[in-house]
């Protein structure tokens, strides 16, 4: 699962963010983001609901303006080459955006001319699209017939029926049962190996992220971490030691000059991952050379990928979100109105 | 510029079948173009889907034709000189089914965005423009083959089938199909809710109807009334298409012609039907330029 796999389109990297910031009314959705997507590369976006994945995604989609700083997709700025982005992107929203009353082939065939794809190559790119999602067979069906899991699928071939640069996927497995998530997966596994893609998808299921190249967890806005599924596992893998301390500032120092650990800092606590927790507790109050007022050691499970970055678990993340969010609509919807 | 490529597919076991690439060219006034056509088309492929609509909004309009017609006949014969109510009402009747129909059509703007569909074409590589332009010409081509419709059915309150006279009036009530899909695209173009937008509606389109003269004449009314109806943009397209009716029928009185197509005057000055009907143009233009620039604006 390696980002050189598969050779880049270009070499350029397929999304550049730079310090890209949203705000709604005192809300700040994104605070400060910068990240890089490779060409070719499956990128994933995690964190709890309201963590500002969705509008991260809408800036790089060209939906909702920044507010402060700079993206390109595809080599083009989201806000001055809009329409660049545009030509070069495939969207599958959260939220079903499918013409149900007509049939499957109508709804490609409406994006295909919407999207000016050349007349004589409509019919066999949606031939390519719709067998790829298992849907060949009922391009003559109306959507409205359809089940969850097949309006995704539907929704992925639409997203693809212009051979995009960059196929962004919200939340592209949420509600959706088991098996349908894995074959979805399948599908975006497929998609890789086949055509020159880079996937930036987001999520908040944890064991999905492990399909990606590179995750990017978020939370609260801000992006906490940034490295493949290997190595943020790996960073958990190890014990993880939570420590309180009078001076957390010197004691990530001296973590890291006199342990060689690398230490954050999560809300009020000092969080690093060692390879024997309980052993190097005692080691810990002998040489630190600051004060420690509690100290606790962690096995962890899969789920601590994300509570050690955020310090927080993702249920409990996201119930702190929810009330932001709500406070976020009564600002869009008062901003509507004004 | 090629088109199709073979694209290199390194590590996957079997041989990949060839990948159809296609290009997005960059916006031009062909692909402006074509999105206006397929946004046009896609109202068409639903009205035609949908045949309980096409007989629904049919039923209201033969209502006001045949019973309040015939119901009315009976009274007012001694102040029609002669002359058939139903013929009478049958311009402002066909101007209530497309004006309905349009209204419908329109409608659907809110439904997509309620469904999430107007995400869709807001998010593609085309103008916002072409969007609104697509949707309004559907609309008024879905609202004028109902209008065809009632031009079929004339005959039966006799009204004759001039070539002519058909012509006029399949060209007025495109028109005004098309100047009040965009007065609903305009109002639709801020509404969430479908609920709100047929409220607005029947706030607004109710009056006008009711205000234009579809059912009366025009001329004699109290003042207040006359007020309205001149200001009234229905008016100004029921009352050319009544003098394109009287003008081809046979055996009018000058008597009747005076009482019920006597026509909307302004201090006295008899209102030319061209000026009534670029009235009705001027206004939908003005109502798809807003339709356009409340699509542009938001986000």
């Amino acid at each position: 699962m390696s980002v050189t796999e598969h050779s880049p389109v270009d070499g350029a990297p397929a999304i550049v963010v730079d310090g890209l910031v949203k705000h709604f009314g005192s809300i700040e959705a994104v605070r400060g983001v910068h990240f890089e997507v490779a060409a070719g590369e499956v990128f994933g976006f995690l964190g709890p609901n309201g963590a500002g994945k969705t509008t991260t995604i809408n800036m790089l989609c060209t939906l909702a303006k920044p507010t402060a700083g700079t993206a390109t997709v595809a080599g083009h700025d989201v806000v001055r080459e809009r329409d660049d982005v545009r030509r070069n992107i495939g969207l599958v929203f959260q939220d079903p955006t499918l013409d149900n009353y007509l049939t499957a082939a109508q709804n490609l065939k409406l994006h295909a001319e919407l999207y000016g794809v050349q007349s004589k190559l409509v019919a066999p790119r949606m031939h390519q699209v719709l067998t790829m999602v298992g849907l060949w067979d009922r391009k003559d069906s109306v959507v409205g017939t359809f089940s969850g899991g097949m309006r995704r699928r539907l929704e992925i071939a639409r997203g693809l029926m212009h051979s995009p640069r960059v196929l962004f996927l919200d939340e592209p497995t949420i509600g959706l049962d088991p098996q349908t998530r894995r074959s979805i997966w399948g599908y975006i596994r497929e998609l890789k190996a086949r055509e020159q893609i880079t996937i930036f998808m987001t999520t908040h299921y944890m064991d999905e992220a492990e399909w990606c190249d590179r995750i990017a967890i978020m939370d609260h806005g801000q992006i906490v971490a940034l490295d493949s599924p290997e190595a943020l596992k790996a960073g958990v893998g190890t014990d993880r030691v939570t420590i309180h301390t009078e001076d957390d500032e010197a004691a990530i120092t001296a973590l890291r000059e006199h342990f060689g650990v690398q230490a954050r800092r999560a809300e009020d606590a000092v969080l690093f991952g060692v390879a024997a927790g309980e052993e190097f507790v005692p080691r810990l109050f002998a040489e630190l050379g600051v004060p420690i007022r509690a100290v606790s050691v962690s096995r962890p499970t899969l789920d601590d990928v994300f509570l050690s970055y955020t310090g927080s678990t993702i249920r409990d993340a996201e119930e702190d979100a929810s009330k932001t969010r709500n406070r976020m609509m009564a600002q869009m919807m008062g901003g509507a109105r004004r | 510029m090629s088109t199709t490529a073979q694209t290199p597919v390194s590590g996957t076991p079997e041989p990949a079948p060839e990948v159809v690439r296609v290009t997005v060219p960059r916006r031009s006034l062909a692909s402006e173009l074509r999105a206006i056509r397929i946004v046009w088309r896609r109202d068409l492929i639903r009205f035609a889907n949908d045949r309980i609509r096409i007989a629904s909004s049919l039923v209201q309009p033969l209502l006001f034709l045949f019973v309040m017609g015939s119901g009315l006949q009976r009274l007012s014969s001694a102040g029609t000189h002669g002359v058939n109510l139903k013929t009478f009402i049958y311009p402002g009747v066909l101007c209530i089914t497309v004006m309905f129909t349009a209204m419908f059509s329109a409608a659907s703007i809110v439904w997509d965005r309620e469904f999430g569909f107007m995400r869709e074409m807001l998010v593609a590589p085309v103008g916002r423009s072409s969007i609104v332009i697509g949707k309004c010409l559907g609309g008024a081509t879905v609202a004028s083959s109902q209008g065809i419709i009632m031009i079929l059915l004339a005959g039966l309150v006799h009204v004759p089938y001039d070539p002519l006279l058909i012509l006029g009036i399949f060209g007025l009530q495109l028109l005004l199909a098309f100047s009040i899909t965009a007065f609903g695209v305009m109002i639709a173009a801020r509404m969430k809710q479908m609920q709100s937008f047929f409220g607005v509606m029947q706030m607004i389109v109710t009056p006008m109807f009711f205000i234009s003269g579809a059912l009366f004449p025009a001329n004699g009314l109290p003042g207040w009334l006359t007020f309205l109806n001149r200001i009234d943009p229905m008016t100004y397209a029921v009352d050319p298409m009544r003098r394109l009716v009287f003008d081809h029928l046979s055996h009018v009185s000058p008597a009747a012609r005076a009482a019920l197509d006597s026509g909307v005057t302004w201090w006295g000055w008899r209102v030319p039907g061209l000026l009534e009907a670029a009235i009705v143009l001027l206004l939908g233009l003005l109502m798809l330029g807003i339709a356009i620039w409340e699509f542009s604006t938001s986000e």
